[in-house]
């Protein structure tokens, strides 16, 4: 499993591994900056708490809960509201993001299980003005009509090409599976998804 | 969701250290996949949550020099173990995880987390509890998707783990740690499940301050699958579920090991099915003798749709 601390995640990690829980709480206690913030330990976390997310290649300071998830950060600290909130516990696909690089629901993603995780949500793909190969064929092929699952799609169809860039039309029917449009847009997503795999994954 | 504390050790000593001994007040945290849906509908309100995923000697798939096998870190990400090479000689394991029918399950869960997913019986869901109240919301209301099998006491919910199935199938053992780092045990898998009989019971045996740190399979010489019956073509559990693995000489079966899963409150090992196919050739004749053999004891719950109620609206079927 490919992990990527913070730049300097990794030197502290193993220090905070070899040390015991008290040792650890109290290195925690005295490390106020931002890069001390991406820092994972034995700490425990109570009531409101500032934690620093990377998110779309920039850090953000932010203030959350334990119980505040990503979904919830996303959209109403950093307006990054692409993500979208629908079933709450991650059937829909909605709020697929990518934590270093795998597809994940920011809804069933707490905020501090995803410190020195590296995010990135559909805005970070691009937008109007630059969109990416699968924002495009999204566009050009109409796989949208009420909008409200597609950025959820954009993320996974995203996801899924980079894995799978060769992928065959019922490759990419079972790979979108975990999102839902309830307009039935699917046949348009799927369309556009084929295009870019044709495309070789750029469109 | 409730307010709670939040911590994620880094080693399994920690994680214990961590933990309390009292029911419901800790609940431990992998991919989030189920657990945080739970939280946010508080049908789960602890005072902890526990994150496991960060504990580097819980995220490795190794092979096991003494057995043979494999020893499966809890905090293995799905999508992880399907590409593992180390797994490949576990077809039932693979057709699991391939099935699940939605990538982002299978990049967030966890082998872990898998075999500790809650029930998804509706009544459960909308909070009403395991056994919503003693067995009687099941028995009156709509029990469509409830237990066929093992279902004559109060807990008629069906066993929701995807992988317990294949992997008892397998013959896993569970590497059961705490309350103390000193405490160790292998446990079979299906040992690990339990039918509660009282509310407040959990529907496996740990204690709630024991983490399941490793699944251990033994080498994966005979053949092996899982056929999943599916309602459509989504990521929805499936309706029933049955893995085998068979040890096959000479074209004959010698020995077998059928695993029933979403039939029962707990992962249903049959031995019906096992008896009906040892000694055999596997056709579609035979398979099909083992299968009603596996069901020859079912009982379901009868459905009773213009007395009982209706499940709640909102919930996951």
């Amino acid at each position: 499993m490919e992990k990527t601390p913070g730049k300097t995640g990794f030197s502290r990690r193993a220090f905070l591994k070899g040390s015991s829980a008290a040792a650890a709480a109290t290195a925690l206690a005295t490390a106020p900056d931002v890069a001390e913030a991406h820092q994972v330990g034995t700490a425990v976390l109570a009531g409101p708490t500032v934690i620093v997310l990377t998110v779309n290649g920039k850090d953000h300071k932010v203030n959350v809960e334990p119980r505040t998830t990503l979904l919830e950060v996303l959209r109403y600290q950093l307006d990054l509201t692409g993500a979208k909130p629908v079933s709450g516990d991650g059937s829909s696909g909605a709020s697929t993001v990518l934590v270093d690089g795998k597809p994940m629901m920011a809804s069933t993603l707490l905020a501090v299980a995803v410190r020195g995780k590296k995010i990135e949500t559909v805005e970070g793909r691009g937008g109007e003005k630059t969109p990416d190969a699968v924002q495009k064929a999204f566009v050009q092929y109409d796989a949208q009509q009420c909008g409200f699952c597609t950025p959820g799609f954009v993320v996974a169809t995203r996801a899924f090409l980079d894995k799978n860039p060769k992928a065959t039309e019922a490759d990419i029917r079972g790979g979108l599976n975990g999102n839902i449009c309830r307009c039935g847009t699917y046949a348009n997503v799927i369309q556009a998804a084929i295009a870019v795999a044709k495309g070789g994954g750029n469109g | 969701m409730k307010a709670f504390e939040y911590a994620q050790p880094t080693t399994q000593a920690e994680a214990l250290a961590l933990l309390s001994p009292e029911p419901g007040k800790c609940e431990l945290l992998a991919g989030g996949s189920d657990l945080v849906g739970l939280l946010e509908k508080m049908v789960l309100t602890p005072d902890r949550v526990v994150n496991i995923a960060e504990i580097d000697s819980m995220q490795q798939i190794e092979a096991d020099e003494i057995g043979g096998g494999v020893a499966i870190g809890a905090a293995v990400h799905l999508d992880d173990a399907l590409d593992s090479p180390l797994l490949a000689m576990y077809p039932a394991m693979m057709q699991v995880i391939s099935g699940l029918g939605s990538m982002q399950a299978q990049a967030q869960s966890t082998v872990g987390g898998d075999l500790f997913r809650r029930p998804s019986c509706w009544y459960f869901r909308s909070g009403n509890g395991l056994l919503a109240g003693g067995g009687q919301m099941v028995a009156l209301g709509d029990n469509r998707f409830h237990a066929i099998l093992g279902n004559d006491g109060p807990a008629k919910f069906v066993s929701a783990s995807r992988l317990a199935p294949a992997l008892i199938a397998l013959g896993a053992t569970a590497r059961v740690i705490g309350p103390t780092i000193d405490d160790e045990e292998f446990l079979p898998l299906e040992e690990l499940y339990r039918t509660p009989s009282r509310e407040g019971q959990r529907e496996t045996a740990l204690l709630p301050n024991q983490v399941v740190s490793h699944v251990i399979l033994p080498p994966g010489e005979g053949t092996s699958g899982i056929y999943e019956a599916k309602h459509g073509a989504g990521p929805g559990d499936p309706m029933a579920a049955a893995a085998a693995a068979l040890r096959i000489e000479g074209g004959v079966v010698r020995e077998a090991k059928i695993v029933l899963g979403q039939v029962a409150p707990t992962p249903w090992v049959s031995r019906e099915a096992a008896r009906a196919i040892v000694g055999q050739r596997v056709t579609p004749e035979t398979a099909a003798a083992a299968g009603r053999a596996a069901v020859a004891k079912a009982a379901p719950v009868r459905y009773r749709p213009s007395e009982g109620q209706h499940p709640p609206s909102g919930t996951v079927h």
